[in-house]
């Protein structure tokens, strides 16, 4: 019983720990942002690495989502002759849900796992001390330009996942459940709302702060050697999965109770 | 003058350094040898402001570094060069960017300026014609005078070593004690060196202090610790396996 309370304890005070580093992290990314120089150069890197290099990925499960999600829907629906709702069904699901979702758990575990594991063998081979030395602060040089980025592209990538879902939802419901192009158009944009892809978005942008702030902590208080870099990035992956799903889960909740 | 006073610092309740005391005289190259793991890294980061003491001063031109913020530490690294154990290269930079990295980034310096600077110091270190080259593509020997040729690139006055001799063989550790040398000679400025390396402590220094238990034990010359009485460092200058360090440590499993 008693090894058990020291357990629980130490979590909790690992817990307080973790919480207390990330939002230090947070408040001094958020001092360092208006602070010159821009780092033009960097940012516009960094915007390719996270952005232009996701996209293949995020094209291939946001189409797969909504050919499946369609495919599911009809499953269902045939039995009730409402196939022509199943444009809403994915229109609304992609937009609202499965797109900012699912675009940052895809840019979460490649983004968010490289950023871990670039800045952890910074911080192992002592390249962080370094830049230190050279009268550098890391989070301006380092976390800056990867945190604009991640909030400008998870947003972008996100809208291009809801038409590509939203298409794969039309190729099923088109060419395979022979609903028809016009029929199918009405129904994906007639329910759609600014507000179902304005909540996405929403959603999307703190997604970004979290898969930034996380993979950048664990990266910067990676010790330990190559070992340490790699449980840093399962731990990334890990917690950054988690709280994307928690604050979905939380911020689904606010926008059903408030719009 | 770096004095460094009642420095104190601990790592998970262990005390690497106890109480340190250590004045490091200017235009000296001041060479702090120990046993691996005893702290001396950790001291030498103490020096330049990477670690914050638990306890204590270290007053460089008569200012206290452990009170100062970070605009006040940024200007005062501006006079300082370290070179890491590793040469801790920027491996996305190429030779240029990273030799050239404090001009870029605080100096108003035209290109051709910086490209200019940065042969200069590849020049003082023995290296030419690689400056697009990648880290990665560089040997242990090259990197340590890359990161070397990065750390004069604005002129210090204070040159830190980290071990370094270690990870080169023995004909390049002494082609960069050499270099060490020569730099101070060349370019006068203060020199912080730590290693376990006997053979480069001695040719390197004009003083030499032993790190023991988080306490300086001893300073003097290099030929006055040659010459020690002291028990601990006679037994770590002389490598041997048996003394007062290793007292109640059995090394007889490993044979």
């Amino acid at each position: 019983m008693k090894k058990l309370v020291e357990a629980l304890g130490h979590r909790f005070v690992e817990f307080i720990r973790y919480a207390g580093g990330v939002s230090v992290l947070m408040s001094q990314t958020l001092f360092w942002i208006p602070m010159p120089p821009l780092r033009r150069k960097q940012l516009v890197e960094q915007m390719s690495k996270i952005g232009v290099d996701s996209l293949p990925i995020v094209t291939l499960i946001s189409l797969f989502t909504g050919m499946v999600l369609a495919l599911q829907s009809a499953y269902q629906m045939q039995r009730m002759s409402a196939e022509m709702y199943i444009a809403s069904l994915v229109s609304l699901s992609m937009t609202r849900e499965l797109g900012p979702v699912l675009t940052a758990l895809i840019v979460a575990g490649r983004v968010g796992a490289s950023i871990t594991a670039e800045l952890g063998t910074m911080k192992v081979t002592e390249q962080i001390d370094a830049l230190e030395t050279l009268a550098t602060n890391p989070i301006k040089y380092l976390v800056v330009p990867r945190f604009l980025a991640l909030i400008m592209m998870l947003p972008l990538l996100t809208v291009f996942a809801d038409v590509i879902g939203i298409l794969g939802g039309y190729l099923i419901g088109v060419y395979k459940l022979n609903i028809s192009h016009a029929m199918y158009m009405k129904n994906t944009w007639d329910p759609l709302k600014y507000k179902d892809v304005f909540t996405g978005l929403i959603k999307s942008f703190f997604f970004a702060i979290i898969t930034c702030i996380v993979a950048c902590y664990e990266g910067m208080t990676a010790d330990g050697g190559a070992e340490g870099v790699g449980q840093a990035t399962t731990s990334c992956v890990v917690n950054s999965f988690i709280l994307i799903i928690a604050s979905d889960c939380f911020f689904t909740a606010l926008f059903y109770f408030i719009t | 003058m770096i004095e460094i006073i009642n420095l104190c610092k601990s790592f998970n309740g262990h005390r690497v350094l106890d109480n340190l005391n250590l004045t490091i005289n200017t235009g000296e190259t001041t060479v702090i040898i120990g046993r691996s793991g005893c702290g001396k890294s950790v001291l030498l980061k103490h020096i330049i402001g990477l670690l914050k003491p638990d306890h204590g001063q270290i007053i460089v031109d008569g200012k206290d570094i452990t009170r100062m913020d970070e605009k006040e530490l940024h200007a005062m690294r501006m006079k300082f060069g370290m070179l890491f154990q590793g040469a801790a290269l920027f491996d996305s930079l190429n030779v240029l960017e990273n030799v050239g990295f404090a001009l870029i980034e605080h100096m108003n310096v035209k290109d051709d300026e910086i490209k200019k600077r940065v042969k200069e110091c590849l020049a003082l270190v023995g290296l030419k014609s690689i400056e697009d080259k990648k880290p990665s593509e560089l040997s242990g020997g090259m990197r340590k005078r890359v990161g070397l040729a990065r750390a004069i690139c604005l002129r210090p006055h204070v040159m830190l070593y980290d071990e370094p001799t270690t990870g080169v063989d023995p004909i390049m550790g002494d082609a960069i004690n050499d270099l060490i040398v020569e730099l101070h000679n060349k370019l006068k400025v203060t020199g912080i060196a730590v290693t376990h390396d006997m053979t480069s402590a001695y040719k390197i220094a004009d003083r030499m202090a032993m790190l023991y238990n988080g306490k300086i034990i001893t300073v003097g010359t290099p030929d006055e610790i040659r010459s020690a009485k002291n028990p601990i460092v006679k037994q770590f200058i002389t490598g041997a396996s048996k003394g007062p360090i290793t007292e109640g440590i059995d090394f007889e499993h490993l044979i």
